[in-house]
């Protein structure tokens, strides 16, 4: 017995000479590593309300495909531009021109240099007046000194005017919708003409205070390291913050369901006859109790937060078939001499099962332990893509299933699949390695083969 | 009775001391088969025959435990008991409606009558007992599929009873789940046995190199498919069980069923495949190492009879049991598998009535899925009965 710590070390020490544990334990520590960062960057809060979406990502691009995608040669996709009068390169004047009445003339030039077409083109106004509302006229001016009036529009406080979207000048292009008119005087647009751009609006107020301000953005095709959603969500921000989730969820399902099972196994052992029987009669009726589909049950009738399906799965994997496993192995424990060496010096049946017949089955319990970790993991995706994913709270299974409710692939969005997907995997491979090389350590008879 | 389950219990791990009291078993059962199968014919059906009683027995009290679990754990909030009362409410509303002598009744005079009408309903059903009584009931119709009528969900023929919906739903999903795991075990059983002979070569590292690939569920792999060749490449279809609209021709028809078979079949197998090869492969090792091998060997036999005979055959029922275990993943997997693939099963049933939040449907399937578990392990359980001769011994525990 006194010799089993060092043994335990030297069998842990023993993980060195698998080089495919050691890819996994880099993937493990990657994966704690970015959990570690989201939480730093990001609090419970505002990963929340992130993913809840809305006006936070107005300026971001519809189904954009990460920026690393430009860096295929040949492929230049455009990025989304902002332009803001607040910014110095706007230039903004303000003229009176009659009593109470002046103009407001801003100009916002860009440079755009890309042969593909912007997503969308939005023009946000912003303004401050007393009665009456500013009245605002702009104009597109092209790099091929085209001028394309987009009409006249009163607005209020806060405004957003879909320039891409409108009909009136589309109509004025000739029926071509603006997201290309707007950047090629072809009627068939194949290429984005290249050159400066600028927008031209000028704004009448009412009275002297009235202020109004422009932002122009010029969606992009791709954004951010992970692209974003069919609602403009950061795609970046729910793998990150998925990652501290994915992980606490395997690793708390981990915890409860094999340790309970663990020590219920060696309990019923140690006791035998009805205890035994009985554990093991439960241990068949929970087989034959279909874990998701009750936790289905338990998502649509009651209530889809990740901790209360967190809870169910334990609940459910106490006497999980896992029971047998152990069971068989603590039965040969039990008739070893040292447990009735331990009897005869009068310890009781508590210090038996956990002093002596626990640690003894404890190395067989690690590997089953790591390769645990991912089967939650994946079970979170499972119901997340069952659309019984945590409202609230972003996580890789719920990016799959917008991703597939979307028809991501069938769309070309593979970047919206892959990524989650690829996360998933490093997670499931990472353990499933240093779980299946510490099966071999710790398994002597699983040693030489 | 504790007998049949501690074989049942064989895992990679708990066979240390087994394999010194089952040599002799194991090789005896296995030679006395081989040479004498027409003798022990009869007396081995009637064994199977008693343990397949029994089992089916143990199988009946499991399936009825567990929807009885099931149901507590779903009206643990009162959700059955609304759904229940829902239920009455909308049929005594609907008779209320329809029939002549109330037509022209005030529309509160008829809202009374009818709360009066579903309390009289409440007090027939006796769903005013303590949920101790009513949970016995609740058990019988979850057990018959009794279910009543779904919330939105039609059967094909057009019926709202919850049984008819999903009762038509099942042989799809036998269809994909048997030939998934019919070629997944031969696939893997033979694998396993051809690498057990090149044991150390390149093709061995590399399955035990990918059997980590294993941890992802099989509609993992689907996707995956999917991506690949349906959307990439465009060989197969996306998903669905026949072309729309189906071929007349039944020749045609079968052609196009196997087209739509094959990526969500190809997810199942691949999904289990080489963690199942390096499991199997690890237990023939084992085996192979034992003494009766070693003088079947020395006695000249040729290496084919000694790796059915001597390795095989004592081998299967613990591959049998391994694999048994594998099943419940493989079940649950193939919910998504379902819905990633559409294919018309139960589920994909359960995706639609997830998102129509249609609790009857969900219910019964619970009740569905605990039976196809218990029938899975049943026939399991007879397979092993049928490849291990020790089995009929303690199945009643009228022996031992």
């Amino acid at each position: 017995m006194s010799k089993r710590p060092s043994r335990f070390r030297a069998n842990l020490a023993e993980i060195r000479r698998y080089p495919s544990a050691i890819v996994g334990c880099v993937m493990i520590m990657m994966l704690v590593g970015v959990a570690i960062y989201a939480l730093a960057v990001l609090s419970y809060d505002d990963a929340v309300r992130l993913w809840r979406g809305g006006a936070v990502w107005a300026e971001n691009p519809r189904n954009a495909r990460p920026v690393w995608y430009n860096l295929v040669p040949g492929v230049e996709r455009p990025t989304t531009i902002v332009l803001d009068s607040t910014d110095p390169e706007a230039e903004v004047e303000r003229t009176q021109v009659g009593e109470q009445r002046y103009e407001i003339s801003i100009r916002l030039p860009f440079e755009y240099e890309y042969d593909g077409f912007p997503r969308e083109v939005n023009l946000f106004v912003r303004s401050e007046f007393d009665d009456a509302r500013p009245f605002l006229v702009s104009t597109w001016h092209t790099p091929d000194g085209r001028r394309i009036p987009l009409g006249r529009q009163q607005v209020r406080q806060t405004e957003i005017l879909r320039l891409s979207q409108d009909r009136d000048i589309a109509g004025r292009l000739g029926g071509v919708s603006p997201r290309f008119g707007f950047f090629t005087p072809d009627d068939t647009p194949e290429a984005a003409e290249q050159g400066e751009y600028e927008l031209e609006i000028t704004a009448t107020v009412f009275d002297h205070d009235a202020k109004v301000d422009a932002r122009l953005v010029v969606y992009g095709q791709v954004h951010g390291i992970a692209g974003t959603d069919h609602r403009r969500r950061d795609i970046g921000v729910a793998l990150l913050y998925g990652t501290p989730i994915a992980l606490s969820f395997g690793l708390l399902a981990v915890v409860g369901a094999y340790i309970t099972t663990f020590v219920i196994s060696a309990v019923g052992t140690w006791f035998g006859r009805w205890v035994d029987t009985l554990i093991q009669r439960i241990a068949e009726v929970n087989m034959a109790i279909p874990l998701l589909v009750v936790l289905i049950m338990v998502g649509t009738l009651y209530s889809r937060s990740i901790w209360v399906m967190l809870a169910v799965t334990i609940a459910l994997n106490v006497f999980s078939p896992g029971i047998k496993i152990f069971r068989a192995m603590f039965l040969q424990v039990k008739t070893a001499p040292y447990i009735e060496a331990a009897q005869t010096y009068g310890a009781g049946n508590t210090r038996i099962i956990f002093r002596y017949m626990i640690p003894k089955i404890l190395p067989v319990l690690i590997p089953q332990f790591v390769l645990g970790i991912p089967t939650f993991v994946f079970l979170e995706a499972t119901l997340a893509l069952l659309g019984l994913g945590d409202p609230v709270l972003p996580t890789w299974g719920k990016v799959l299933q917008d991703a597939h409710q979307n028809g991501a692939l069938y769309n070309g969005y593979y970047y919206w699949v892959l990524l989650p997907a690829g996360l998933l995997i490093v997670t499931g491979l990472g353990f499933a390695l240093v779980g299946f090389a510490l099966d071999r350590i710790f398994n002597p008879r699983l040693r030489n083969v | 009775m504790s007998d049949s389950l501690g074989s049942k219990s064989e895992t990679p791990y708990s066979r240390h001391s087994e394999p010194n009291e089952g040599d002799a078993d194991g090789g005896d059962g296995s030679g006395l088969n081989a040479d004498g199968t027409t003798s022990t014919g009869k007396s081995s059906a009637k064994r199977i025959s008693k343990y397949f009683t029994v089992r089916l027995l143990q199988a009946a009290v499991t399936v009825t435990l567990a929807v009885y679990a099931s149901i507590l754990i779903a009206n643990a909030g009162g959700a059955v008991d609304e759904l229940r009362i829902g239920q009455i409410r909308e049929q005594q509303s609907v008779y209320l409606s329809q029939s002549p002598e109330f037509r022209d009744l005030r529309s509160e005079r008829r809202r009374d009558l009818i709360d009066e009408h579903v309390q009289m309903e409440i007090r027939r059903l006796g769903l005013d007992e303590p949920f101790i009584f009513r949970s016995f009931r609740y058990l019988r119709n979850a057990l018959t599929l009794d279910l009543g009528r779904a919330e939105y969900l039609t059967s094909e023929s057009g019926s709202r009873q919850v049984r008819y919906i999903i009762l038509e739903r099942l042989p799809p999903t036998l269809y994909l789940f048997a030939s998934g795991n019919l070629i997944l075990f031969f696939l893997s059983v033979f694998g396993a046995l051809f690498l057990s002979r090149r044991y150390g070569s390149k093709l061995d590292r590399a399955v035990v190199a990918l059997a980590p690939t294993s941890t992802a569920p099989n509609w993992f792999y689907g996707i995956f498919l999917v991506l690949i060749f349906s959307a990439v490449l465009g060989w197969l279809p996306f998903g669905g069980m026949v072309a729309s609209p189906p071929p007349a021709n039944p020749f045609l028809y079968f052609l196009s069923l196997v087209r739509h078979l094959v990526l969500p079949v190809t997810a199942v197998v691949l999904n289990l495949l080489f963690v199942s090869i390096y499991t199997y492969r690890t237990f023939f090792l084992l085996y192979s190492s034992e003494d009766y091998v070693e003088m079947a060997k020395a006695k000249g036999l040729r290496s084919g009879v000694v790796e059915r005979r001597y390795i095989l055959r004592p081998t299967l029922p613990t591959i049998i049991t391994n694999f048994s275990l594998s099943m419940i993943t493989v079940w649950l997997g193939s919910i998504l598998l379902e819905g990633v693939f559409n294919w018309p099963g139960l589920g994909s049933l359960i995706m639609q009535a997830i998102s129509q939040t249609d609790t009857p449907v969900i219910i019964g399937s619970v009740a569905i899925y605990s039976y196809l578990l218990v029938f899975t392990f049943l026939i399991l359980d007879v397979v092993y009965a049928i490849v291990d001769p020790r089995v009929g011994v303690g199945s009643g525990g009228a022996e031992s």
